[in-house]
């Protein structure tokens, strides 16, 4: 199984992420299941430490908005690195809808997405998706790429005051 | 100017290091080409057709003595020993080495410098007037805004991957010198009935494959507002824009298909969520922005008897007088003008400058101007503040150096891109077609008789030279492989903006100077008295042009 990368340390990873047209019963493990299923599902699935819901890039967290207080692990497809609509999802799910469990990023991410991955909100990374190592070199420590600037403008989910009221007091 | 602070130097200085370590890991293969792309692009590196292209981002248009001998000192070191002025404010190399960009970025850093964001699929450099704060008929200097946005937009976290690039300008006068409907936001500063300061917000527009005139989705919003309603603005494109084809992903397409009052209803959703956020700017946020741009230790002249010396030397030197009608603009201040230092003289590609040519202009503006320099989106630079009693001087210097050409705002006074002689992406050679068309209008007052004319020459519909809001636009084309040139009338990128419409089948290179002489021989035998080319194209529209210029030998 792949690792993950989460609260800054590379765990063990023993969740299984369920296909966007998953239908029938769930394994025996922990798994994210995909929205829709979620959605067509939900009465069954209350099982919150071993069940959580994925969203593909395209799909609207607004419609997980009434559920999410009951869920712990939440995941977000980046279907192409380059495909940024998951760094806006993230952002609702931890700034409109108050999530506070994990929120983890899966698909196409590079490690220097690290940094703004976890600024949108993000505590989880799938390291399958990762180029690099586990074991890397000093200069390539996959916790060294969350913290590659001291200095932010904006605020953000980790911070919520931007940099003109912290310049200012 | 803005003065960077510990945070935005340590910021740079971070952005540098991360940079070296991505092309040092690039170059050792451990990022694949693929990946490298937005990060390289993001810090400004394109590759072009023979090179790599490093575009450096100069914040609005404003540099200083300082930052321009920094840039000599970099295209001497690291390059061929000159620049190029773009369409957007910002400056370009076109010969660095890959492996040395990091070194680059850490001497740009130095003097508060950067290419963050100037190329890729984010938010770029915001751009504004050349006369901000300057000009007499500014409602509000735009600068603080634009600084504002700058440092809002650096390394944004949700935005750094969208689906296309995204383009701000901001205007604060009443003349509109910053096209602001032709970028993906504009932003008009405004003054309500009761004296607030806010903004007009405009969407959609922009240039390239579907040009688009922008369209107001909000008529007034309160200062305080900016970043909470860009970022609305700006989720509202980056979750459903398009990213299926790139040539349909800009924010122009996702407006169209919506219509603007839909896409505004989403944007106020959105807005109304995180209204009064603490991204909600303070007082004490706008004033410390307002401090950066006040007003130099102006002093006091001798308008007068100025006047005096000034009437007597343009009725002795008839070239000193037709430089100051052109090339000098009114100021604000009495006793205080504007001096464009024109980089369109004939054989040179617009735009360009050389090493020398910079430390050059930062001498003068330490002598002239306060040490600031701004650039315009026509290619020029501009001397923003300088004192009557120095026009004689600084016109003699300025000749010496080159830069006196006076025929700014005139038809050789053109916008035009790198075209096929540097870009990958050019369908045709513009450079070449600028200069056939310097050297066939070369007779000054033909050109003031002509008066003002807007003639803007792109090498492909990615739309660089900005053809679209020409006059007169030309546009270069391929077709099975031989260069063609296309021409369109009656745009404008002004208050009254609009897009220029095709005359018809396109040209060779060499036959352009000639369709351009008929098409202004059509314009002078029909224009009324006071009518610019643009009012007469727009009183009696293409046909006439269309029919002299198509009209089969008899």
């Amino acid at each position: 199984m792949p690792k993950l990368l989460k609260d800054k340390a590379i765990v063990d990873n023993d969740w299984q992420v369920l296909p966007k047209d998953f239908s029938g019963s769930l394994p025996d493990a922990p798994c994210f299941v995909p929205l829709d299923y979620w959605l067509a599902n939900k009465d069954q699935l209350q099982k919150p430490d071993s069940i959580g819901v994925w969203l593909d890039a395209e799909q609207e967290p607004e419609q997980l908005a009434g559920d999410i207080a009951g869920l712990q692990h939440l995941a977000v497809n980046f279907p192409s690195f380059m495909d940024g609509r998951g760094f806006s999802i993230a952002r609702l799910i931890r700034e409109r809808y108050q999530f506070s469990g994990e929120l983890r990023a899966i698909g196409q991410i590079v490690p220097d997405q690290l940094f703004y991955l976890s600024r949108c909100g993000f505590d989880a990374f799938c390291l399958d998706a990762l180029a690099l190592d586990d074991e890397a070199d000093d200069k390539h420590k996959l916790e060294d790429y969350l913290a590659t600037f001291s200095v932010t403008y904006q605020a953000c989910v980790n911070e919520q005051q931007p940099l003109f009221r912290r310049r200012h007091g | 100017m803005y003065i960077y602070d510990q945070h935005d130097k340590t910021l740079i200085g971070e952005r540098v290091a991360q940079y070296r370590r991505q092309t040092d890991d690039y170059l050792a293969g451990k990022i694949p080409d693929g990946v490298f792309l937005p990060l390289r692009l993001q810090n400004g590196l394109y590759v072009q057709r023979l090179a790599p292209m490093l575009r450096i981002n100069i914040p609005y248009g404003m540099v200083s003595a300082t930052q321009l001998r920094a840039l000599a000192h970099i295209t001497r070191q690291y390059d061929k020993g000159y620049a190029h002025f773009t369409t957007r404010q910002n400056i370009q190399l076109n010969w660095p080495q890959l492996e040395e960009v990091p070194d680059i970025l850490a001497e740009l850093a130095a003097v508060e410098m950067q290419g963050i964001q100037s190329s890729g699929s984010c938010i770029r450099n915001v751009t504004s007037d050349e006369f901000a704060g300057i000009n007499p008929d500014e409602i509000e200097d735009p600068r603080p805004w634009c600084e504002i946005i700058r440092q809002w937009s650096t390394l944004h976290p949700e935005f750094a991957f969208l689906p296309r690039k995204f383009k701000i300008a901001v205007s604060g006068a009443k003349s509109d010198r910053a096209a602001i409907q032709v970028h993906d936001i504009g932003l008009q500063v405004l003054r309500n009935a009761a004296d607030e300061v806010g903004f007009k917000v405009l969407v959609g527009g922009g240039l390239g494959r579907s040009p688009a005139i922008g369209e107001v989705i909000k008529d007034f919003l309160p200062a305080k507002h900016l970043l909470t309603y860009l970022e609305a603005i700006l989720r509202v494109y980056n979750r459903y824009g398009r990213r299926d084809n790139k040539y349909k992903a800009r924010i122009k397409i996702l407006v169209k298909a919506w219509t603007a009052e839909v896409f505004a209803d989403k944007v106020e959703q959105e807005w109304l969520q995180q209204i009064d956020s603490p991204s909600t700017l303070t007082d004490a946020v706008i004033a410390h922005a307002k401090d950066f741009f006040t007003s130099p230790a102006y002093e006091s002249v001798d308008v007068a008897s100025c006047e005096t010396t000034l009437q007597k030397l343009a009725g002795e030197q008839i070239a000193f007088a037709k430089w100051r009608d052109r090339n000098v603009i009114s100021h604000k201040v009495a006793g205080y003008c504007a001096v464009h230092l024109s980089l369109k003289p004939t054989g040179v590609a617009p735009g360009d400058v050389t090493d020398s040519q910079l430390e050059a202009i930062a001498d003068l503006a330490d002598r002239y101007s306060f040490s600031e320099v701004r650039v315009t989106h026509h290619q020029n630079l501009v001397l923003g503040d300088v004192k009557l009693s120095d026009l004689p001087e600084l016109w003699q210097a300025a000749k010496k150096l080159g830069f006196a050409t006076p025929s700014i705002g005139t038809l050789v006074d053109m916008i035009c891109c790198p075209g096929g002689d540097f870009c990958s992406l050019a369908n045709a050679k513009s450079i070449p077609v600028a200069e056939a068309i310097q050297r066939r209008f070369d007779d000054l007052d033909y050109l003031y008789d002509l008066g003002d004319i807007k003639l803007n020459i792109s090498g492909c519909m990615n739309a660089c030279g900005h053809h679209h809001v020409g006059n007169i636009g030309i546009l270069g084309v391929d077709k099975k492989g031989e260069e063609f040139y296309q021409i369109q009338l009656g745009g404008s990128a002004l208050n009254d903006a609009s897009l220029g419409k095709v005359l018809g089948p396109s040209f060779y290179a060499h036959e352009v100077p000639d369709v351009l002489e008929r098409i202004l021989q059509i314009y002078v035998d029909r224009r009324i008295e006071g009518e610019t080319f643009l009012d007469t194209h727009r009183r009696i529209g293409i046909a006439p042009f269309k029919e002299f210029i198509y009209a089969k030998a008899a």
